[in-house]
């Protein structure tokens, strides 16, 4: 423990809600205070600062060349398995890694052990033969499960790629803890609380359900438990509420640590922080236990770690997604339910880690956009983005109404109520590639196998729009079924091999479950059915009848230019697809949701279709998640977020992602107009009902010159869809691709 | 956005006796921050009585390249864009082209926006200032005006067929009348760079009362593509964008003067 005096934890704060019952949204609405100035009051890295991260950067520079640090390949990972480790123990403000070492990865073979040998060999270490014979003889992992109960039509379906990216071979991660529960009550009020909560199930009668909640409830006290412990190992006591600003980030990132010691999740988000550690930060200041400088080097310090978060995954893991992404996402800004902006001066804080520390992925800020946020902080956000690429935007006004003024983002786009609502992640479905299964009767149009039931394929020479419609709706049927079936396969068996004790005991019991499925694929549909609408398809045939080219002839419209004709069908194909999802039923009675994103796997679908009567050719990459075709969109970003902004955000509340290009020129002359207009698109944007921006604000010819000379620029970010990578981890493949997309400029 | 209803798009004008005013549209673009300020419709109108030598679009030096259509049509091209355009800033620019070729289309479009209360602005290199009668300044918020060069011989060389004098007057007309103005100036290597001939652009600039800002812009070769899918040859093909240093003489020339240049 760091402080000697005997302090109040709680003195100072107000409100009763959040004290008789855990409720960290109440406390942060009683104790929050706006902050509507600009950016002026933000200060610089320390000294400190630099050393411990420049300590970090120079390992970076290895760990691009390796593809990892180092791994340690014996132990596999739990909340306590591990010694404690440090980057400089005496210079760290707030402590804590994942394993012994930095970057040092840990083996999470629960979730499969498949992928944890398959890494490690690419990787150059040997598999450790204990830990093969543990997962092999006395411990089922997840994926060993998944695959003893999934039917053979997903089977088919998966192998084909019309859907892909199911979350059976790892942790299906987008769960987020609420991890400031740690810092305002402490572990053991919690522990209470479950045992409580535990106690409340013992005269219900034993049923399947009954008995998973206890069973589930059990493992939540014992995780608690062993965060505790892990703590104990640095030297903290985290037994009960943390009494400063630093010991509530530190009590904070401990308990999301211990989360990421624990599971291997896709995505493994942070939830919303910031302003529940200004409530501590302010309080801290005006005791004047820290001057601002301090309060940033604290926050820098934070970031410091979270932006060493790392994984073992395989190579081809990391080549879907585009680098060696984490997803710790925060959410920023906001506005509250009373009217009041969420922003405070931690919310600032959290940015200017992108100066002081320079531009990074991670952590993934999101910044949730209202047109009423306070003109300083909309300003410094665009400037931000302006300066580094490394934020995104969602739609403050979408989400409160949706969900509420406390939630966050897990992943990309997906909106939660921090510590009320979790999800099954659920990849996405292949829409593109539903069509063309539609015209081929259900066969592949690659393999020729028979994938989606036998049907009639659509004759003629050239395709009629009715006929076609017909049955890509009867194909879209099939694939909502087989889709849903396959992800509630997956949750059972995740739940029941892979379950998140910890994250799972920061959350409210009994808690609210999504089931969230996806699509890609969107605009190659759309555009491939407005060309059949309104111009004329010509089918070129196989000698076995199998469709494999079209020549589209006329101007039929695109989708991305604010073109009711196509973006109708948009409309139509996101409805559509998201009612037959509904239909199905799903495991716990989560509730369905959609998303249009695509994350970078855009490049490996494409990989995986044939030519599509949108002229586009086999094998050429989708655009990611809402995207227009790369260049589709000719009347420019407006037209094209316009476009975007009509997919309706009931239909898809898992997210609709849009990412734009937009080059320094091509948002005005001068420094301040180009703030100015790109804060006055983000609200254009967001009042016309548009979900999320990715904004990057990027020369083509940077790109290039970092292609050719990637050591050049070793902290490039770009944001993707949905996240941000590093572009020079990214594969050439993929480079090409961010680079061939449209960049909005002036001529 | 959703789709509104064009109630907002009134009857058709034109000219009194029920025909209604037609213009040739080359295309229409939305651009942030570089046709004036802010988010705006832009329409770029076809035919132009310049053939400037680094003219970037090629595409619209002929009424022939451009659409029919009726201003209705054309209001009815920005209507979904309103509301953006409201809440983000912005407004809309009649762009070319030169939008002065055709003065009762540009107005009238001018008009109809400016009643809708969007701010607007006219892209124009004021050769044909004069076609521009009182009302269609009126329903102007702000003139772009390109300033090709002060030179008479070098604004010939340049345009290939005009004079600057026009300009000159159109300018002062709109200092006269309080238009306000942002000046702009094409910066090209062994063209318009001569020090005379930036100090005559930059004198004049300066002596209108109603310029807010000159806007030095670099050349650049992004429309060789337009020249060669025309079949034309860039007349432009081998000359370099200005360097930094010459971006930043010139910049000065101007600054020194007292003006804002951007």
């Amino acid at each position: 423990m760091t402080g000697t005096a005997p302090l109040h934890p709680w003195r100072g704060f107000t409100g009763d809600a959040w004290r008789d019952t855990i409720d960290v949204a109440a406390f942060v609405r009683d104790n929050h205070e706006p902050y509507t100035g600009d950016a002026s009051f933000l200060t610089g890295p320390t000294c400190r600062t630099l050393e411990v991260w420049g300590t970090l950067r120079a390992m970076f520079v290895q760990e691009r060349q390796r593809g990892v640090y180092d791994i340690d390949a014996a132990t596999p990972s739990t909340i306590t398995a591990h010694a404690p480790g440090y980057i400089d123990r005496e210079r760290e403000l707030i402590v804590g890694l994942q394993t012994d070492a930095p970057l040092r990865r840990a083996i999470m073979p629960a979730g499969g052990l498949r992928m944890v040998e398959t890494a490690l060999k690419a990787y150059g270490y040997p598999a450790d033969p204990q830990v093969h014979r543990i997962f092999t003889t006395y411990r089922r992992t997840h994926n060993d499960a998944v695959f003893d109960a999934y039917p053979s039509d997903v089977l088919a379906a998966r192998r084909s790629h019309v859907i892909t990216g199911l979350p059976d071979a790892y942790g299906r991660g987008r769960i987020i803890g609420d991890y400031r529960r740690v810092a305002l009550y402490g572990v053991d009020r919690l522990v209470a609380e479950r045992k409580a909560l535990k106690a409340a199930l013992d005269d219900r009668p034993s049923t399947d359900e009954v008995i998973r909640d206890r069973e589930e409830l059990a493992e939540q006290i014992r995780a608690l438990g062993e965060l505790a412990q892990m703590a104990a190992g640095y030297g903290y006591d985290i037994s009960g509420p943390a009494t400063t600003g630093r010991e509530a980030i530190q009590w904070l990132y401990f308990a999301y640590l211990a989360a990421t010691k624990e599971q291997n999740g896709a995505a493994m988000s942070l939830g919303r922080t910031a302003g529940f550690v200004d409530v501590y930060l302010r309080r801290d200041l005006a005791e004047g236990r820290l001057t601002e400088i301090d309060a940033q080097e604290l926050v820098d310090d934070f970031v410091i770690k979270l932006r060493i978060v790392r994984f073992l995954r395989t190579p081809e893991y990391d080549q879907l997604f585009s680098g060696d992404p984490t997803w710790v996402t925060e959410a920023l800004g906001g506005m509250g339910a009373d009217g009041r902006p969420l922003v405070t001066r931690t919310s600032f804080r959290y940015l200017q880690t992108l100066y002081n520390l320079g531009p990074a992925p991670e952590p993934n800020l999101t910044v949730l956009w209202s047109p009423r946020l306070p003109v300083g902080f909309k300003r410094f956000c665009a400037q931000v983005s302006l300066d580094t690429s490394a934020i995104q935007y969602e739609n403050d006004d979408l989400i409160r109404p949706a969900y509420d003024d406390d939630t966050a983002i897990a992943c990309c786009v997906s909106a939660m109520r921090v510590g009320r609502d979790m999800q099954f992640f659920g990849a996405r479905a292949n829409l593109a590639k539903a069509l063309l299964y539609a015209i081929n009767g259900g066969r592949d149009e690659i393999s020729g196998e028979q994938i989606a039931p036998a049907t009639a394929p659509v004759g003629g020479e050239t395709l009629d729009y009715a006929e076609v419609l017909a049955a890509y709706e009867r194909t879209l049927d099939w694939l909502a079924e087989t889709y849903v079936d396959a992800l509630n396969v997956i949750h059972h068996q995740h739940d029941r091999y892979a379950y998140e004790r910890l994250e799972m005991a920061l959350h409210d019991h009994p808690v609210r479950r999504f089931m969230a499925t996806g699509i890609a694929g969107l605009s190659v549909a759309v555009d491939s059915l407005a060309a059949i609408r309104y111009g004329r398809v010509k089918v070129l045939r196989d000698d076995t009848g199998l469709a494999i080219d079209y020549v589209v002839e006329g101007e039929p419209p695109t989708y991305g230019n604010n073109d009711e004709r196509a973006d109708a069908i948009a409309v139509w194909l996101t409805e559509t697809f998201a009612a037959k999802l509904r239909r199905q039923r799903t495991y716990r009675d989560a509730e369905l949701t959609m998303s249009v994103l695509t994350i970078t796997s855009n490049v490996v679908y494409g990989k995986h279709t044939g030519n599509t009567p949108d002229g586009r050719r086999a094998g050429e990459p989708f655009a990611p998640g809402a995207n227009p075709m790369n260049g589709r969109d000719t009347h420019g970003l407006v037209a094209a977020a316009l476009s975007v902004a009509k997919l309706p955000y009931d239909a898809a509340r898992d997210g609709i992602s849009l990412t734009s290009t937009v080059t320094p020129d091509g948002l005005g002359h001068t420094r301040d107009e180009r703030i100015d207009n790109l804060a006055g698109v983000l609200d254009g944007y967001t009042d016309a009902g548009g979900f999320h921006l990715n904004v990057n604000v990027l020369d083509r010819a940077t790109l290039v010159d970092a292609m050719a000379h990637p050591e050049r620029y070793p902290q490039l970010t770009v944001r993707v869809s949905g996240y941000a990578v590093n572009f020079v981890r990214l594969t050439r493949e993929q480079q090409e691709d961010v680079v061939s997309r449209t960049f909005h400029g002036s001529l | 956005m959703n789709v509104r209803p064009r109630d907002a798009v009134a009857t058709a004008t034109g000219r009194g006796d029920g025909v209604p005013t037609t213009g040739a549209v080359h295309s229409w673009d939305v651009s942030v921050g570089v046709d004036g300020p802010g988010t705006r419709f832009v329409a770029f109108l076809a035919g132009c009585p310049l053939r400037c030598r680094y003219c970037h679009s090629p595409d619209t030096w002929y009424r022939r390249s451009g659409r029919h259509r009726t201003v209705d049509e054309l209001m009815a091209e920005i209507e979904p864009y309103r509301r953006f355009i409201a809440v983000a800033g912005g407004g809309v620019t009649i762009s070319g082209g030169e939008p002065l070729m055709q003065p009762r289309f540009t107005g009238e479009v001018l008009r109809r926006c400016h009643d809708l209360g969007l701010h607007t602005a006219l892209d124009t290199s004021g050769f044909l200032g004069v076609r521009a009668d009182d009302a269609l300044l009126d329903a102007t918020d702000l003139v772009l005006l390109d300033v090709k060069s002060w030179d008479p011989a070098t604004y010939r060389r340049v345009t290939r067929t005009g004079s600057v004098t026009p300009t000159l007057r159109f300018g002062r007309r709109l200092a006269d009348r309080g238009t306000p103005i942002w000046v702009r100036f094409v910066l090209v290597p062994g063209l318009t760079d001569a020090e005379e001939n930036v100090a005559g652009v930059a004198d004049f600039a300066a002596g209108l009362a109603t310029v807010q800002r000159v806007e030095v812009l670099p050349f650049h070769r992004l429309g060789a593509h337009k020249y060669a899918e025309l079949g034309l040859t860039f007349p432009l093909a081998r000359t370099e964008p200005p360097t930094p240093e010459l971006v930043a003489r010139v910049r000065g020339q101007f600054a020194e003067r007292g003006l804002t240049v951007t």
